[in-house]
């Protein structure tokens, strides 16, 4: 019955070198972060994280992922719906096509979207001509990151979907629901988790996004600052300490989403469990 | 809509909404993903063969190639390594703390990558904790390319360890079972009956952390140092050129960028697909 690598001493020797990485490598950065944060006292905390400037970035960060999440919640959907529920050519292409945002470098996202809708672009031009920017202004800012995010919440939905099949909706439909109440009724409650956990890690991603967002967001503080780029200011003007509390925010919400995830695989753990 | 679908119940669409997610899609897909890579091509049309050979081929913009890819490649090779070894603790043993380690391999994913750019640099400084004790036996990881890698590694681990966990715990026992009854050592067993399984999964995992590392951004330009010819990663080339307000530059090493990372994820793709379908045998 002795399983591969059971051995006490490979368990052990496996288990320590597996855990005393994890632990310099990524516990320690974590920890780091709050380190420097608080390393004046919570009053110096405070005081950074309740900066006008601060307080602007959090605000325009908050915004983008509310308005981002929407966006990629209804694309997701209706991607994973399409791929999953129906068989046409070109459907592993669609499927190939919403990985391009994790393979493209943020810089050259935040470029090709700059190149377009800039000035000097074709679209961007013309929309010049009717004083509407959306470059080095907010709405670029939102574009950039809907890209960055969109695959997100497809991705978390396509595997389950897949695994569930189409039967209990061709039920229903047969039954006579109509195509809304299907959805509404069958699919969704066999997908909320997921749905969940899509929305968890677009918000996070949304909130963090650097690269794209600091080639189309010209940082103007106190007007298109995000938290991370208003960090990166703060790092570069030498303040270490309010760069890392905005940090600590950050890492904050980073935390929450490793906590959902865990929580959510627990409770799909115990459903199994009981099923 | 439901007498659409019961009209067309005959077919194999059954369930209704194909239109109108196909539209979703598609529309979405063309704006957002597609439509902008053409102003890309745009501003390149502008360039002449020539001017576009000479950009991509600048010397500084050359040793950025080199920094990015060396840099990216030891980083996927050590994550190769150090990948296995978690995914195989969590999926082989149980210990207190077990699911603590489990999440905390999401890490790299959920923090902004600039958090974690300001953390290594700080970390790693001459100054700072890590950085401290390993200049005194002489090892300078901030502002060398050294620091380039360990902030790559960082940020591509988990797709390495969630890569790999799930093809190791599908697993059978059985497959442990027959190699250790018949005798093979652990290190026998390891590299005959394990490694065949896994090494897919393995090459998968590692493919797209090299991919991730090649436009890693935020996480890197804190520790690297940024020095021309150096520590300079493509991917600040095309940062630097925006700044000078040099889209033409920008764009055409942004090309290469593109090229090479899409044409690194299709070949994973495929890898994958052709993985995929022989794990299924012949059904597929």
């Amino acid at each position: 019955m002795q399983r591969i690598g059971d051995a006490p001493l490979v368990r052990r020797l496996l288990i320590t070198a597996a855990v005393l990485l994890s632990g310099l490598f990524l516990l320690l950065p974590l920890v780091a972060i709050f380190a420097q944060a608080f390393s004046q006292g919570v009053s110096v905390f405070w005081s950074n994280v309740s900066d006008y400037y601060t307080l602007h970035a959090i605000g325009l960060t908050l915004m983008i992922a509310l308005l981002t999440i929407p966006v990629c919640l209804v694309f997701g959907v209706a991607l994973a719906w399409l791929v999953t529920r129906f068989d046409f050519p070109g459907r592993r292409l669609l499927q190939t096509l919403i990985d391009i945002p994790f393979a493209v470098s943020p810089v050259v996202a935040g470029l090709i979207y700059l190149l377009l809708y800039g000035r000097n672009g074709w679209i961007g031009g013309w929309l010049d001509s009717y004083d509407i920017q959306l470059m080095f202004a907010w709405p670029g800012i939102l574009m950039v990151t809907i890209f960055v995010t969109c695959p997100f919440v497809a991705r978390e939905l396509i595997p389950l979907m897949q695994a569930q099949g189409s039967r209990e909706e061709e039920a229903a439909v047969t039954l006579g629901a109509s195509g809304w109440t299907t959805f509404r009724r069958v699919t969704l409650p066999n997908i909320r988790w997921a749905l969940l956990y899509g929305i968890i890690l677009t918000n996070a991603r949304a909130v963090g996004e650097f690269g794209a967002v600091s080639v189309v967001s010209g940082a103007i503080r106190g007007q298109t600052n995000t938290l991370p780029l208003h960090l990166e200011q703060l790092y570069q003007d030498y303040n270490a300490v309010g760069a890392f509390a905005c940090a600590a925010l950050l890492a904050l919400i980073a935390l929450l989403t490793l906590a959902a995830k865990a929580g959510l695989e627990w409770r799909a753990a115990r459903r199994e469990a009981f099923a | 809509m439901s007498q659409f679908a019961l009209r067309r119940s005959g077919s194999t669409r059954v369930l209704p909404g194909f239109g109108l997610s196909m539209g979703i899609s598609v529309l979405f897909i063309s704006l957002v993903l597609l439509l902008p890579i053409t102003g890309l091509f745009g501003q390149l049309a502008g360039l002449s063969l020539a001017e576009y050979w000479a950009i991509i081929t600048e010397g500084r913009v050359v040793a950025s190639y080199m920094v990015t890819i060396g840099a990216a490649a030891v980083a996927a090779l050590v994550n190769a390594v150090f990948g296995l070894l978690l995914a195989w603790v969590l999926v082989r043993y149980e210990f207190p703390g077990k699911r603590l380690l489990d999440a905390l391999m999401d890490l790299p994913f959920a923090l902004p990558t600039a958090v974690a750019g300001i953390t290594l640099a700080t970390l790693y400084a001459g100054s700072g904790w890590m950085g401290s004790w390993l200049e005194a036996i002489g090892i300078n990881v901030a502002y060398t390319w050294v620091g380039i890698a360990l902030a790559m590694a960082f940020t591509s681990i988990p797709f390495v360890v969630r890569t790999v966990q799930p093809v190791l715990e599908d697993m059978p026992v059985e497959v442990d079972e027959a190699a250790m009854s018949l005798g093979a050592t652990d290190g026998v067993a390891f590299r005959r009956v394990i490694m065949p399984h896994l090494w897919p999964a393995l090459v998968t995992g590692t493919g797209l952390a090299f991919v991730r590392s090649l436009g890693e951004f935020g996480a890197i330009i804190f520790i690297a140092g940024n020095m021309p010819y150096e520590t300079e990663i493509t991917a600040l080339m095309i940062f630097v050129k925006l700044q000078e307000y040099d889209y033409a530059g920008a764009s055409a090493i942004a090309s290469v960028v593109l090229f090479v990372s899409l044409a690194l994820l299709l070949a994973i793709n495929i890898w994958q697909g052709r993985f995929v379908r022989r794990l299924h045998g012949g059904n597929a």
